[in-house]
């Protein structure tokens, strides 16, 4: 469960004052696809930051599974993005040269997991999003873009985090592997019941989600459940 | 982060761009092969010097003609031209010098030395019956010169195995030829035994002849250049030193010691002096080579920063996924140390390598010691971490968000 609370952010660059997001309150589910949507220069970045605990609001609380994280230390933060956040990013961000099982194992070695543990898990997380058995040793920059963004999610889910937030990831992607990595994440959340935050500045893209989270000039504009959710069933496309 | 997964990590980044790991690997492969090289060059000679002074005879005092000088100068001048020690001189101090086990008072200077057809320049030793017991000498073949020799002005002569075989070849039959010193013959009557030692002091390339005859034959007068005196032990050389000083100075009337026309030197302080040239020597040699030690190092620093600067985003990942501050250092510190290990094992063996060929083509002892290696590997270890610790805290201090969004 995610709880937002009167979040302030304000970037400080010398003497001028940079407004991130202004009074920003919402709570999110267990459970749930949220999109938050705005253009670029919305404060949706900030948002997802000091949602993916990569910042800290200047002020107000935000609670990510009970836990306050709004004041913690870096090492703190880093702590709470090891166990609770699995970050999904427009540029896939792989390790280029390393294998797909082991780009997929990577949170595991910093969350401290038995090597033999973490093969399964990576396993199991590679059948969740639905990438082919046989691509599973081929070295990550061998892949398509959208088996690439696949593997990503699959990264993101292997330590089963509280709550999967996706950064643009159908932004390097044509439309038709878009439909699929959205759809991965429509069944990640209808299936296996992960929190999914996906932040994005396309309505067709937040159109997936449940709902939807508007925002522009750092504050938020509309909170509403989407009406016409699109549905795509995976193995269809 | 577990060591093993840490040294994974290492691994398959330094094998990403293997050229570029090779090369920072050479620079301290360099650096160190030639730490380890030059130094076992000047352990080496340190060594060779130190059993070469240690083979002209235990317990020695040397009293030499010329003014009181430090030990060094003697060393670096050899034997002074000054004619001030004479026969009566030595005579004295067997006569006075009690606690001496034996004296041996010496003329010696080069000649051209010619038998049958062949010649060498050798240093001709004019001694007496003594010396063998005061220098370490040993005969192998025949007799060394007997005081019988001394006083019948025989003219006789003793062969270093050098002298014999430049002579008459390697292992000849020497004894009962011929040598000619200076358009006079002498019959060799002995050879000394091998005792190796290199260069200008080595006591195998030497002839002796009884000291009566040099005098009379060769030198045409009554000095001598060298008195060596042979102590009991180590404990009475101070006061042999002592002894010989105050019975010349007396024998002088020079009340003085600064103006003593001789000067009194004990082996250790030949062998001191000696040692605390080749310790400069091997200092030297370390410097210059630690030099490329540090060039090699400033590499690693150069790639290691590279590296840093390639991977922001990599970084940036690693920290959205949950890596610490420590970890991200860890992993940095960690390739740089593993390239400079590699590099000190490397170089290690290579060094090991020129010391062995500069002894096998260059016949320059040399010595590797433990120490050097131990060293060398400490030093490699320091690199890694000195020159790797900035770029590791540069990486560790990248903030996430933008490390992600670097371009």
């Amino acid at each position: 469960m995610i709880e937002c609370e009167k979040i302030n952010k304000i970037y400080k660059n010398g003497d001028v004052e940079t407004l991130g997001v202004k009074e920003v309150s919402f709570k999110i589910n267990n459970g749930e696809f949220v999109a938050i949507m705005g253009p670029s220069g919305s404060g949706k970045s900030t948002l997802m930051h000091i949602l993916g605990a990569l910042d800290s609001p200047t002020s107000g609380t935000y609670k990510l599974d009970g836990q306050d994280v709004s004041k913690l230390s870096d090492d703190e933060l880093a702590d709470v993005r090891k166990n609770k956040i699995g970050f999904i990013f427009q540029s896939f961000n792989l390790l280029s040269r390393a294998t797909v099982l082991r780009n997929v194992m990577l949170p595991l070695v910093y969350a401290g997991i038995p090597q033999l543990e973490r093969e399964e898990k990576a396993e199991q997380a590679l059948i969740a999003t639905d990438l082919s058995k046989d691509r599973w040793h081929h070295l990550s920059n061998q892949l398509s873009g959208g088996q690439m963004q696949r593997v990503a999610i699959a990264r993101a889910l292997v330590n089963n985090p509280a709550l999967i937030l996706a950064d643009e990831p159908t932004g390097n992607l044509d439309t038709k592997t878009g439909e699929i990595v959205l759809s991965t994440f429509q069944e990640l959340n209808r299936e296996y019941h992960h929190t999914v935050v996906l932040i994005t500045h396309e309505l067709y893209v937040a159109e997936h989600a449940d709902r939807i989270i508007h925002i522009q000039d750092g504050l938020i504009l509309k909170d509403e459940k989407n009406p016409k959710k699109r549905v795509i069933n995976n193995h269809l496309v | 982060m577990k060591i093993s997964d840490l040294l994974q990590e290492t691994y398959s980044s330094l094998t990403v761009n293997k050229m570029r790991s090779g090369l920072t690997i050479l620079g301290i492969v360099i650096g160190i092969g030639s730490v380890i090289a030059m130094v076992s060059i000047g352990q080496g000679a340190q060594n060779s010097i130190e059993s070469s002074i240690q083979s002209i005879g235990s317990n020695l005092v040397l009293v030499m003609p010329g003014a009181q000088r430090g030990a060094g100068v003697q060393v670096s001048a050899g034997r002074g031209s000054a004619q001030t020690l004479t026969q009566e001189d030595a005579d004295a101090i067997i006569k006075e010098v009690t606690l001496a086990k034996a004296v041996a008072p010496e003329i010696s200077r080069r000649y051209q030395v010619t038998a049958r057809g062949t010649n060498t320049n050798v240093s001709v030793v004019g001694t007496v019956a003594a010396y063998p017991e005061v220098r370490n000498i040993e005969v192998d073949e025949g007799s060394f010169i007997s005081d019988q020799n001394v006083q019948s002005l025989s003219r006789v002569a003793v062969l270093g195995p050098t002298t014999r075989d430049d002579l008459f070849g390697e292992g000849a039959e020497a004894i009962g030829q011929t040598v000619r010193i200076n358009k006079v013959d002498f019959k060799i009557i002995g050879i000394t035994k091998v005792k190796g030692g290199t260069g200008f002091g080595s006591q195998d390339d030497m002839v002796f002849v009884p000291l009566s005859t040099a005098q009379r034959f060769l030198a045409g007068d009554t000095y001598v250049t060298t008195i060596s005196v042979g102590a009991q032990d180590q404990n009475s050389m101070a006061d042999i030193q002592q002894q010989i000083s105050d019975l010349l100075l007396e024998r002088r009337h020079i009340t003085d010691p600064q103006l003593a026309d001789f000067s009194v030197l004990n082996q250790a302080d030949i062998a001191a002096t000696a040692s605390s040239v080749t310790n400069t020597l091997t200092i030297l040699l370390g410097a210059i080579a630690g030099i490329s030690l540090i060039v090699g190092g400033i590499g690693i620093m150069n790639m290691m920063l590279t590296t840093v600067t390639e991977r922001t985003r990599e970084i940036g990942l690693r920290k959205a996924i949950g890596a610490k501050k420590k970890d991200i250092s860890a992993q940095f510190l960690t390739e740089s140390v593993m390239l400079t290990f590699l590099g000190g094992i490397i170089g290690i063996i290579f060094g090991w390598l020129a010391a062995w060929g500069v002894t096998q083509f260059a016949g320059i002892t040399t010595q590797v010691s433990l120490l050097s290696i131990t060293l060398a590997v400490g030093v490699s270890a320091t690199i890694g971490i000195v020159f790797g610790y900035y770029p590791a805290r540069r990486a560790a201090s990248l903030n996430p968000i933008e490390a992600l969004r670097y371009e």
